[in-house]
Formats: C-alpha cells, sequence, structure tokens
C-alpha cells in the first residue's frame, strides 16, 4: 500500500475547500491554486516514477479487502492521463489569472476548477464501477458551476441543455450499474472482469455493454450522442472550453477504453464491432462540422469530435498497436486541443469575433501567437515528428493488420481534412491584410500566450521523444490489453 | 411582495423551530446505529431554517444566523475530507475509521467512533449546501 | 414483486419522458426528479427484493438482506438531490433573465449559426 495514489486526489480537494474561505480575497486565491495545482504535478510525476519501477499501485478504500471495498487503482494508463490532466489544470490556471475576470474569480471560479480536477483524477484513478459514476458526477457537478458562471442567456441555454442531457445519461448509468450488479454481484471491476469470463459468452451482458457504450458515448460525445457538444463547449470563456475539451470527453473516452478492454470482451465481434462503425462515423460527421464552419471555435469543437473518433477506432480495432496507438493519441490530444483552445481564446480576444470572415492578417502584429498555433495545427493534424503522428500511424497500421481497410483508410483521410480545417484558421485570420479591431481593453497577449506555449513545447517534445516514450505507454496499453495484469495487481491473488 | 402578519404561524415558529433541532440531533446521532445519520439530520435542520424562513423574512434570519452558508459547506467538507486523509497518518488506507469504548462516571458504556467526525462533516455540508440554495433564490425577491 | 416492480417503474419512467418534453421548465425539472426515482426503485430491485437480517457475523439468521444496493441508492439520493437543486437555481436564473419558463423563449441563433 501506497499513500502516494491518493495525493492526486486529496491535493485538488482540500485546495478547493480552502479555497472556499478566501472567495473575496483575488490575490490569495491565485496563490493557493497555484501551489496546489503545482503540487498536483509533482504528486502525480512521482507517482508515474513508482508506477513506472514497481508496478500497478492499488490502495482499499477504509481497509476493506479488495473485492468489497472501493479500490483506487493507478496503473500506467491512468496515472499517464492524470499526470497530462494536471498539467493542464496548471495552464489553464495561468491563463485565467488574467482573463478571467474579477466576477467569475470572486464568484467561487477557482474551487469549481479544482472539484473539477478533482472528479477527473479521480474518475482515472478508480477501480470501482459506482465510484466511477460518483468521480463523474463531482465532475460533472462543478462543470455546470463552470458552464454558467457568468450567466448570460446563451449560457443558460446550454447549461440547461447539457444539465438535461446528463441527467438522463447518469440516470442511464445508474441502471446500468444496476443490471451489471444483478448479473455479477460485485462491483470491483477487476472482480467484475473475472466473473464475467467465468461466465462467458451470454445476451445479457451484451446489452449491458451497449448499455455502457451509450452513457459513456453521451459524455465522450460518440457519433449518434455528441448532438450536446457543439453548443455546449461553444458558451463558457476560452480557458473553461480548454478544460471542458481537453478533459470531460476524454474521460468518457477513457471509460470506454476501460469497460471495453477489461470487461466487455465476450461478444467482440458485436461489441467491438459497433464501437468501430460508430467511431467511422463519428470521425466523417466530425471532419464534415470542421470544415463546414467558418467560426473558429466551432471548428476545433469538431476537431474533438474527429480526435474522439479515432481513438476509439483504436480502442474498437483491440490489438495491442492499436490499443498503444489510442494512448499516445488520447495524451496526444489532450495537449493539443488545450493549447488550440487557449489559442483560439487570445484570437477572439485580439480580433474581438469569432468569425473567420471578419479577421485578417494578424500575423503583422503577433508574430508569436501566429507560429504557436502553426505549430500546434501541425501537431494536431499529426504531421512527423509532432505530436499526433505517432498515435495515428500505430492505429492506422494496426487497423491494416486487421483488415479493416475502409476504417483505416478514413482515419487516414481524416487527417487531410483536419489538417485543412486549422489551415484555414491559419490562412483567413493571419495571413492577408491587416485589419483594425476595435478592442474594449488592453489583451495582455504576452501572458496569456505562455499558457499555449507551454503546451505547444509538450505537444512538440512528446513527439520528438516517442522513442523514450514508447516503452512507457506500451505498458499502460498492455495492462489495457491483457486484463490478467490488472486483475492480479488488484485481487492480488 | 407585501408581508403579511401571521401572527399564528410566528408564535408557532418560536416553540417549533427548537423542536425540530433538537429532532434533527437526534436523527443525526441515532445514524450510529439506527436509520437516521448525517445526510437526513442535516436536512431536518436546514427544514428549521426554512421554517424561519417562511414565518420571518430573509434579514431577520440573516441577523439570527450571521453565517456565510458557503462557508459552512467548506468547513463541512473540511471535516469529511480531514477524517478521511487522517487515515494516512497512521499508514492505513484513506478513509479507514478507528473506534473506542469508553466508561465515564454516570453515562455509562460509550462508543467514539471517528465516523461521528465524518458525519458532522455530512451534516454541515447539507445544511449548507440547502440553505446556499434557498438564500440564492430567496435572495432577490 | 419484481415483475410488479417492474412496471411501476416503467410507469414511472414514462412519465418522466412525458414530463421532460414539456415546454415548461418546472415540469421538465419535475421529470428530472422522477426519472431518477424510477433509476432508484430499479436499482433496488435489481439487488433482489427479499426480507432478512442484516448481514452481521454471528447472526444466524435464515435469509440476509444485501446491503450494497441500498449503500449505492443512498448516495445515487444524495447526488440526484444536489443536481436537482442546482438545476433549480439555474431555472431560476433562468426565469429573471426571461420572465417566464416556457422553454419556446430560449431559442436563439447565437452559438449555432
Amino acid at each position: 500500500m501506497n499513500s502516494l495514489i491518493t495525493l492526486p486526489l486529496l491535493i485538488p480537494f482540500f485546495t478547493a475547500i480552502i479555497l472556499v474561505f478566501f472567495a473575496k480575497n483575488i490575490p490569495v486565491q491565485r496563490w493557493i491554486s497555484t501551489i496546489g495545482s503545482i503540487s498536483t504535478i509533482i504528486a502525480a510525476v512521482f507517482l508515474a516514477i513508482t508506477v513506472y519501477t514497481d508496478g500497478i499501485q492499488t490502495m482499499n478504500l477504509g481497509n476493506w479487502e479488495a473485492p468489497f471495498g472501493i479500490t483506487l487503482v493507478s496503473d500506467m494508463t491512468s496515472i499517464l492521463l492524470v499526470l497530462t490532466t494536471s498539467l493542464i489544470a496548471f495552464v489553464c490556471l495561468l491563463y485565467s489569472f488574467r482573463s478571467i475576470g474579477k466576477e467569475r474569480e470572486e464568484f467561487y471560479y477557482y474551487p469549481s476548477f479544482f472539484f473539477l480536477v478533482l472528479g477527473v483524477n479521480g474518475a482515472f484513478t478508480t477501480g470501482d464501477i459506482f465510484n466511477l459514476f460518483v468521480f463523474f458526477e463531482v465532475m460533472l457537478m462543478a462543470s455546470y458551476v463552470l458552464l454558467v458562471l457568468g450567466g448570460t442567456k446563451i449560457q443558460l441555454r446550454e447549461t440547461i441543455k447539457y444539465l438535461l442531457v446528463n441527467i438522463i445519461s447518469s440516470g442511464l448509468f445508474v441502471m446500468g450499474v444496476a443490471y451489471l450488479y444483478s448479473v455479477v454481484g460485485t462491483l470491483n471491476m477487476a472482480h467484475i472482469s473475472l466473473r464475467l469470463h467465468e461466465m462467458g459468452q451470454s445476451g445479457i451482458v451484451t446489452v449491458i455493454a451497449v448499455l455502457f457504450l451509450i452513457v459513456f458515448g453521451i459524455k465522450g460525445a460518440l457519433f449518434p450522442l455528441y448532438f450536446w457538444l457543439p453548443g455546449a463547449y461553444y458558451a463558457p470563456p476560452a480557458p473553461v472550453m480548454a478544460m471542458f475539451g481537453a478533459l470531460l470527453t476524454k474521460v468518457g473516452i477513457y471509460s470506454i477504453a476501460r469497460t471495453y478492454t477489461l470487461f466487455f470482451t465476450q461478444d467482440v465481434g458485436y461489441t467491438h464491432g459497433l464501437l468501430e462503425i460508430l467511431a467511422i462515423f463519428t470521425i466523417i460527421l466530425g471532419a464534415i462540422g470542421a470544415i463546414a464552419y467558418s467560426d473558429v471555435k466551432k471548428i476545433i469543437i469538431y476537431n474533438i469530435i474527429v480526435a474522439v473518433g479515432v481513438i476509439l477506432f483504436g480502442v474498437a480495432t483491440f490489438t495491442p498497436e492499436s490499443l498503444t496507438g489510442s494512448v499516445f493519441y488520447l495524451i496526444h490530444d489532450m495537449i493539443i486541443k488545450a493549447a488550440l483552445f487557449l489559442l483560439i481564446g487570445i484570437i477572439i480576444k485580439v480580433a474581438g469575433t469569432s468569425n473567420l470572415k471578419e479577421m485578417g492578417g494578424l500575423i503583422h502584429r503577433y508574430p508569436g501567437l501566429g507560429w504557436t498555433f502553426f505549430i500546434a495545427a501541425l501537431a494536431l493534424s499529426g504531421i512527423p515528428p509532432l505530436s499526433g503522428f505517432m498515435g495515428k500511424i500505430l492505429i492506422v497500421r494496426a487497423g491494416i493488420d486487421a483488415g479493416n481497410y475502409w476504417g483505416s483508410g478514413i482515419v487516414l483521410l481524416s487527417s487531410l481534412f483536419v489538417l485543412f480545417s486549422v489551415m484555414k484558421i491559419f490562412i483567413n485570420g493571419f495571413w492577408g491584410e491587416a485589419r483594425e479591431y476595435k478592442q474594449q481593453e488592453k489583451v495582455p497577449v504576452k501572458w496569456l500566450l505562455t499558457a499555449p506555449v507551454i503546451l505547444t513545447i509538450c505537444a512538440v517534445l512528446y513527439g520528438l521523444g516517442t522513442e523514450a516514450l514508447y516503452p512507457i505507454i506500451s505498458t499502460a496499453a498492455e495492462t489495457l490489453s491483457n486484463p490478467e495484469i490488472y486483475i492480479n495487481a488488484v485481487l492480488k491473488e | 411582495m407585501m408581508k403579511t402578519n401571521n401572527v399564528i404561524l410566528e408564535t408557532a415558529t418560536k416553540v417549533i423551530v427548537f423542536i425540530i433541532l433538537l429532532f434533527s440531533v437526534y436523527m443525526f446521532f441515532a445514524g450510529h446505529y439506527e436509520p437516521g445519520g448525517g445526510f437526513i439530520g442535516g436536512l431536518m435542520a436546514s427544514g428549521a431554517i426554512v421554517l424561519l424562513l417562511i414565518a420571518y423574512d430573509i434579514k431577520t434570519v440573516t441577523t439570527i444566523l450571521p453565517f456565510d452558508f458557503k462557508k459552512v459547506t467548506a468547513v463541512g467538507l473540511l471535516f469529511a475530507a480531514g477524517t478521511a486523509a487522517g487515515g494516512l497518518l497512521f499508514d492505513k488506507p484513506m478513509l479507514t475509521h478507528w473506534f473506542t469504548y469508553v466508561n465515564p462516571p454516570l453515562l455509562g458504556k460509550m462508543s467514539l467512533h471517528t465516523a461521528v467526525l465524518f458525519d458532522i462533516g455530512v451534516f454541515l455540508v447539507v445544511v449548507g449546501v440547502t440553505m446556499t440554495i434557498i438564500q440564492t433564490i430567496g435572495e432577490s425577491e | 414483486m419484481e415483475i410488479l416492480m417492474s412496471f411501476l417503474i416503467g410507469i414511472i419512467f414514462m412519465s418522466a419522458t412525458y414530463l421532460m418534453l414539456s415546454k415548461s421548465l418546472l415540469r421538465i425539472i419535475v421529470g428530472t426528479g422522477l426519472l431518477s426515482h424510477g433509476v432508484h426503485l430499479l436499482l433496488l430491485t435489481m439487488g433482489g427484493l427479499k426480507k432478512g437480517a442484516a448481514p452481521l457475523l454471528g447472526q444466524h439468521a435464515e435469509a440476509y438482506t444485501d446491503p450494497l444496493p441500498q449503500a449505492l441508492i443512498l448516495t445515487a439520493i444524495v447526488i440526484a438531490f444536489g443536481i436537482t437543486a442546482l438545476f433549480l437555481v439555474v431555472a431560476y436564473r433562468t426565469y429573471q433573465e426571461l420572465g417566464s419558463d416556457n422553454m419556446e423563449l430560449m431559442r436563439g441563433k447565437e452559438g449555432n449559426e
């Protein structure tokens, strides 16, 4: 037992609580949140090192033996995601300091922010299916508050839609847990996996698997269920948008990856086949959305949907190679999406509009912004040697090996559309005649730019260091593709 | 809205509020071995405060109870999280509880349990959240 | 008993869906409340409806009940309570903004064009 595993959860939790006491003192809030998020990163780094050297870390909460109590499990996949989350949270905080505005800061912006981090880290760490639901709710509750803070009409409208959609999906989640419990009689994920393997193939398990796919599909914006996403993510300010875009959908994807590799593996032909078809449709529709809009926010939002499809295509192919690719791409996408959202946040602030047709020539005045955006855009579409390349090539190669030429072709083709959609922003926004923009206030571009620059550097290093990172990521994927490792670590047989 | 003069309600409230509060404390401690606990006790206590709000108005209640209920929630969370994390200090997993029996004079055998501290946290969180929400809705009227 | 409960849960889900499809925001919130009640009942039913003693060591009872579904329901109820309360606050702010709880008035083009 190692108490390090609880720190990425406890630090944001305590930070959030302490921040409530200093709601009216903004400088103190900023200091506390900086310290809180930096210590979360440090804790995550130490935990990652421990997991790398000593293998999977577990903790049985309340000292109850493994299948009976709630277990926290930190394997390589989960700790890598926790680490990325903590990093993105820190960067978004830096960006928030100068852009979020006094009113939100006084109205519990930072506590909600840390509750969101707690929920996301918790969802990545937990090894209990009902506890996953609880952490989902913590995360969603914080996201409702972050979404509605400010209270403009569009925010209220989108919050109501988002709330309603998520209440229904949470209802379905609890129903799924109820059915699963009545079939296997346990909630511990490792134990569920064990019991389901003993049971063998059965129709009811497939039904439950599809029910969970619907639930996580709503949260993770899978093809027929992503309808709420473009509207909801459009409403909040840039740092919140970055947190949502980089983290919330990824929790849904992680949950699909976890459940579909750990225990719903009886009827792979049906469940994973369904997932594959949905993933391909997600890619196609996301790509159509990304090239159709001329609003910078919408373009990047639809790019989230494309990435969801690509990652889940890797999960659906379900070979060690494709899972490695998925983990690679998942982490890449979290970093680069956060960077892009922060960048377009600056662009919108500078230009005073999010419509591409009213922009132009930004590079004359803000060269740093322009070239950072250019690098981030290339990384997003997976140009080697930047970060998106390795993940995509592994996913495509595994798809071709599995005989799925159509799917792999669409994944490859989607890169082109992604590149086109972000280059459209670059060409229309940065090239051409410089225009006069009416800015209401002075924009601290230099300060704001540090945040996405940090993330872009991370993305470049992530791409260049692929060779060094490969063993770590393949350890992560190995736990996904071989459930025995996970089960043995949790149940300690 | 014009304030009506509810003599009967106001007089009755003065007595009933204390009965409800006492009952909420009873429910809170009953939760140790029987149905009850922090959540229901907290709801009961906020019910008493809501009764005060109905009988009087928000101004009177803020003078009687001059707390910022958001901070009450935070104190509650601090209790709960502190108890949860406390186990880590003794090299036990998170949320591990500890209890002992004591024999004070006159009162007889009693059990002391760290879960009570956790439950106090839940109680405060429930009171804090409920009152925050009711005040948010009530304040602008 | 389980079959009767299934019917009851079905009726609750039906009413919840009907309410959530209406234009009035308040009805929608009541609908979500009903939905979560239905889900909690389902969770209880799925754990098996039977009488028995608490599963403590040394009880020597003939039958035991499973405490886990009850613990899950309690958690789910608390979460549903929190979300409904938050939803009510959001609804109230919307009401202040619009002067009505009719969702038709919420329609708008911004963010959707």
